[in-house]
């Protein structure tokens, strides 16, 4: 057998390997592990020393076992041992060991430092080396807390070997990365900068990605590196394809590096100085011509590697966005790619010029290529190549090409692949939008969307063909009249009976002169759909028979009978029967008057962001989504003007309720409070009375009639406002005294209840983001506060206060932040704090600073809460039960019963209740649906013991879960807070 | 300009979030990790990589975006790309933002290839089974913190030699 005899070394480990490969069941094979393992556990405890040999291969073959996927509780001690040997191999192993099975076992790490600081200080360069892949592998706060000081000296000493200084870079950008708090650069910025001409390129390429990151962080301290990256970055262009020698990789010189370099470019904007300016561009024209030289190489490596700075070099052009000529040489070059017989140019083609149509210089270019993007978009064989046709397709459309676009669209939708329907449901019904010189266009566009991807079109989608209808006068009619052509489909899909039940309950009057859509004949039409339908979509037809009684007194009868019958009047739903009830009432005994006014037409609705635009955003992820906003301006000319307010925004406010589900951006697409579905809410309050307090559906109250008719505005979330939106303008206090929490501060505290990192808060101007950790009773908090305006915040102030009791029960420290922050900029604060004693209020972040002459004034809530200072306890069923009952008396318990306000999903809760710091104990609760957890909170004063059991109910139907949380302590007040604080999380 | 997420969830962070070498039945020959994952984590992360990344063929490209959680603590999702090569039968993966330089680390993959290929002399699947803990030792030359550490391919060879010869 060949390959045993390349295991050089240790062939008790090759013959072992051999052995499992030969093992013919999954049970052999344990019994030959089993075996291993007894055989190692023998030799480690045995009463002979072990030679270096021996404990070398013992650790290679646990480390075997381990990789296998099985567990190892032995061998660290062993493993720990071979890093002081002094053999090359012996170490190896030891800290290879190390590296993949480390873990917080805090007596070892003292011993793993302790060896690694042998290593670093024995002026041996392979065991340095070593030592330090041994730390940029684990990368804990324990190293960096050891060896942040003595690495950046490893790094620019004169005296060390170019692989060590390799390896020391990397080391200390993971040490940065984890811990930047403990790697302080300033004194050796200007050192570290200067690698960038070191002799050896291996050191340059190792040092420029720490420089990188390091000049994302902090561009000004590392600006120097600009020109030294340039004038790198033209020697290495400039060679001749065999002058580097060893980096010279199929014929292209330096590729990787080159790639670095140019990445390392975009954390600056162009250079100022104009020599270092002329050098770059004459690097960056080199680049493009030499994409147009014939290959020196057929090899594929060759192009690969050339096109990889081509492509880096293309997104340094597009980051300048300042040079109209080598912006369009780029869009030319990438035209040429979109028909490349190698799929991976024609997607990297794709996918650049995307963000190449967002240029003002390149729009036009990237335009011309329209025909062979659409192409691609019918005949690519692979999806994420299709995908990124659809994406460009998307971006370049303008007002020159929106129809053949979304045309184009729509008829791909109608064979496109499942996974990107619902994406390009969404970017139709933008554009069409967007670019809609006349409104029915629009409106058939959308009908379409319906009709062909029904499935696939969101709330959001017809929510907004209804915002848009209702704003505009102009297009009411065609509207009324289209979908009621559109109904006359023997099958038609919900969503268009809910537009059309919509439509023409408010402007069913505008084709009711033509008898062919007399309103007896609408009426029919609509109810012919009713029985199909869902809830959601009856009671909103209900609603919409309600306003033809208005609309048409001549209704009146046969609406009423319909209400009347038995199916309606006395349905099982309670939504239903209650509106049938409500509008049989309403229609009996309101005056002709009355009811006019209470179905009145609805009023306009508020200007917003497209909330489809929102919903966009979120399922492209951050990033996708540059090239929508830019053109927040133009939005506002579709539908009417912001200052037709009135009604409808009080309704919304009212309707939209934040849930605590909501995400990072705030929007909720996933769960919009609309009109018709609380109406599950009261159902549950019904059912579940003695539920309490919590069980109570924030829907109930404005729940009576005529609440389907609110339903388009629902789904904006009152956290995101869209760049048009006038009432959005961050809260504007004169008075210089900190301005009460906003509103919402409450709610931002409970998305951070189970997590420790995330976007605080974020408005216009302002994004504050938090990343925390916790040990024992100390905690430290860093909030990033990021200046989304290009314009600077004078003044800039934070102030963080401990109100009332929680002053004796928090310690909490911060430094000032500079008063300064340019626009773009992120500044970062650290907070100390420090638990004494258990406390129920968080400590207030309050903001201030100056935008443009007006104070901003702003005050939140820190997502401090006691939860966090929890130990997670593991314990077995036995001493779980017994402190249970130890906690029996009643002031120790604290109870919850509440409805579900998302799914049970199993994985979901586990993450919330082990992110909420307490331990997770399987096969504890006789039942295995229950959850039960354990912890203790440590403050100075004392340590709190604190039990938890979570029963959910998940056999119910959606919309009715419900959960009984249950909270034993040892301390009253704790067992109500976290039972308070953790009811929110589900 | 917007934020969209915090600086240390954006790039740049760690390039390389993971390597994985599988072979087609989906056995790992290697996986390095860049970033704090737990072993359930890592064992799903390995089985929808060999799900992705196996259903392609030679006319797709040689690059997947898949969806994975930006932290381990913020029960946040994020894009990620996978780019891999097919050798033979096996995998090789290279797991990076979807902001990173595609071709650069399908190149990279290759680099590190021909090198597995010099040092173990024509390498094959089963040389990664027996000396996996020298695998290690090339990938650490090569990569280092998820970042590129050296791309000679002399270099690294020599520097392998010279830790042969060592005891």
């Amino acid at each position: 057998m060949p390959a045993v005899s390349k295991g050089d070394g240790m062939r008790g480990l090759a013959v072992f390997i051999s052995d499992i490969r030969n093992c013919k069941s999954k049970e052999a094979e344990i019994k030959r592990i089993n075996k291993e393992l007894a055989n190692i556990r023998s030799k480690f405890k045995g009463d002979k020393a072990l030679d270096g040999y021996s404990k070398k291969k013992y650790v290679c073959k646990l480390l075997f076992i381990f990789l296998l996927g099985h567990d190892i509780d032995f061998g660290h001690m062993e493993a720990v041992n071979l890093l002081s040997s002094n053999k090359y191999t012996e170490k190896q192993i030891g800290y290879l060991f190390i590296s993949v099975l480390v873990n917080s076992n805090s007596e070892l790490i003292r011993l793993i430092n302790n060896a690694i600081k042998n290593d670093l200080s024995s002026r041996n360069p392979t065991f340095m080396c070593l030592a330090l892949h041994c730390i940029a592998n684990v990368g804990s706060r324990e190293m960096a807390e050891a060896f942040a000081g003595e690495i950046p000296r490893i790094l620019v000493a004169g005296d060390t070997m170019d692989s060590v200084k390799q390896s020391a870079a990397l080391c200390l950008l993971r040490l940065y990365k984890a811990s930047p708090d403990l790697v302080l650069m300033g004194e050796w910025t200007s050192r570290v900068v200067h690698l960038l001409n070191d002799q050896h390129m291996g050191v340059v390429t190792a040092a420029i990605s720490l420089i990188t990151c390091l000049s994302s962080k902090n561009p000004d301290e590392f600006k120097t590196c600009v020109s030294l990256a340039v004038s790198r970055l033209s020697r290495i262009v400039s060679s001749a394809s065999t002058d580097l020698q060893d980096y010279t990789y199929y014929f292209v010189p330096a590729p990787w590096l080159s790639c670095k370099l140019l990445r390392l470019l975009q954390c600056y904007p162009p250079p100022e100085d104009g020599a270092v300016k002329g050098r770059l561009v004459e690097c960056l024209e080199t680049i493009l011509n030499k994409a147009q030289e014939p290959p020196k190489s057929k090899k594929v490596q060759h192009s690969n590697a050339k096109n990889a700075i081509l492509f880096e070099a293309i997104s340094l052009i597009i980051h300048y966005d300042s040079e109209p000529n080598l912006l369009v040489r780029a869009c030319n070059q990438l035209g040429q790619f979109l028909q490349h017989r190698e799929t991976n140019l024609r997607y990297l083609a794709l996918e650049s010029m995307c963000t190449l149509a967002s240029s003002e210089f390149s729009h036009e270019a990237v335009k011309t290529h329209i025909e062979t993007v659409i192409n691609a978009l019918k005949t690519e064989r692979d999806v994420s190549v299709r995908q990124r046709a659809a994406d460009l397709l998307y971006a370049m459309c303008d007002r020159s090409n929106a129809k053949q676009i979304v045309a184009e669209m729509l008829s791909y939708l109608e064979t496109a692949d499942y996974s990107i329907r619902e994406e390009m449901v969404l970017k139709v019904a933008i554009l069409a939008e967007k670019y809609a010189v006349d409104y029915s266009w629009y409106v058939d566009t959308i009908l379409n969307l319906i009709r062909i991807a029904g499935d696939y079109v969101s709330e959001e989608v017809w929510y907004r063909v209804i915002q848009i209808v209702i704003n505009r006068d102009d297009v009411q009619g065609y509207a009324a009249k289209t979908v009621f052509e559109a109904l006359q489909a023997p099958a038609c899909h919900e969503n268009m009976v809910k537009v059309g039940g919509y439509i023409l309950g408010e402007f069913g009057n505008l084709i009711a002169g033509d008898p062919r859509s007399s309103p007896l004949v609408q009426f029919n039409l609509l109810h012919s759909k009713f029985h199909l339908c869902s809830v959601p979509t009856r009671a909103l037809l209900l609603s919409a028979y309600i306003k033809f009684i208005n609309l048409f007194p001549e209704t009146k009868a046969t609406i009423q009978e319909v209400l009347r019958s038995d199916s309606q009047i006395r349905n099982s739903d309670v939504e239903l029967q209650q509106r049938a009830v409500e509008y049989l009432k309403l229609s009996s005994i309101a005056s002709t008057d009355v009811l006019a006014t209470v179905l009145e037409e609805m009023p306009p609705f508020p200007e917003r962001e497209s909330s489809i635009l929102a919903k966009l955003k979120k399922k492209k992820g951050p990033g996708a989504v540059t090239v929508e906003l830019e053109d927040g301006k133009e939005r506002g000319e579709l539908n009417g003007g912001g200052d037709r307010g009135g009604d409808a925004a009080i309704a919304a406010s009212n309707a939209s309720t934040p849930s605590p589900s909501a995400d990072l951006l705030g929007l909720r697409s996933t769960a919009p409070v609309s009109g018709t579905t609380p109406s599950a809410g009261s159902l549950l309050v019904d059912v579940f009375s003695e539920a309490g307090p919590s069980a109570t559906s924030a829907g109930v109250n404005d729940d009576g009639f005529l609440s389907a008719l609110h339903a388009p505005e629902a789904s904006d979330s009152p956290l995101v406002e869209g760049p048009g939106d006038s009432d959005s303008a961050p809260p504007t206090v004169a008075s210089e005294d900190p301005a009460p929490p906003l509103p919402e501060s409450d709610e931002l505290l409970n998305k951070f209840v189970c997590k420790n990192n995330g976007v605080l808060f974020e408005n216009q101007l302002l994004q504050i983001g938090i990343k925390s950790e916790y040990r024992q009773n100390l905690g430290r908090m860093y909030l990033f506060y990021g200046n989304k305006t290009s314009v600077q915040f004078v003044s800039f102030n934070t102030t963080v206060s401990c109100p009332g009791e929680l002053q004796s029960q928090l310690n909490v420290q911060t430094k000032t932040v500079e008063p300064l922050v340019e626009g773009g900029a992120q500044v970062q604060q650290v907070i100390n704090i420090e638990c004494l004693t258990d406390f129920i209020d968080a400590p207030l972040l309050n903001i201030k600073f100056r935008y443009g002459g007006a104070l901003q004034n702003i005050s939140l809530k820190l997502p401090v809460t006691i939860n966090k200072f929890f130990q997670p306890t593991e314990m077995a069923a036995a001493d779980f039960f017994q402190r249970w009952k130890q906690l029996s008396q009643p002031q120790q318990e604290a109870q919850k019963i509440f409805k579900a306000s998302h799914g049970m999903d199993t994985e979901v809760l586990k993450a919330k209740l082990l992110g909420l710091g307490t331990a997770l104990l399987e096969n504890v609760d006789p039942n295995p649906e229950n959850y039960v957890c354990a912890g203790v909170i440590q403050t100075k004063a004392q340590q709190v013991g604190c039990l938890l059991r979570l029963e959910p109910n998940a056999q119910a139907q959606p919309g009715e879960q419900m959960y009984r949380l249950t909270l034993r302590s040892s301390k009253d007040t704790v067992s109500q807070r976290v039972c308070d604080l953790l009811a929110e999380q589900f | 300009i917007t934020f969209l997420t915090l600086h240390f969830l954006s790039s740049p962070a760690i390039q390389i979030r993971f390597i994985l070498i599988q072979n087609r039945a989906g056995k790992t020959r290697l996986a390095k990790w860049y970033m704090q994952f737990d072993d359930d984590e890592k064992q799903k992360l390995i089985e929808e990589v060999h799900a992705v990344v196996t259903v392609r063929d030679a006319k797709h490209t040689n690059f997947v975006e898949v969806r994975l959680y930006a932290c381990l603590s913020c029960l946040q999702f994020r894009n990620f790309k996978i780019i891999y090569r097919r050798y033979a039968g096996l995998y090789f993966c290279i797991c990076v933002d979807v902001t990173d330089n595609n071709l650069a680390y399908l190149e990279g993959i290759h680099n590190f290839v021909e090198v597995l290929n010099e040092y173990f002399h024509n390498v094959c699947e089963l040389d990664l089974v027996f000396n996996f803990y020298k695998v290690y030792t090339v990938v650490d030359e090569m990569f280092l913190a998820g970042e590129i550490r050296e791309t000679s391919q002399t270099k690294v060879l020599k520097q392998l030699l010279m830790l042969q010869s060592l005891e």
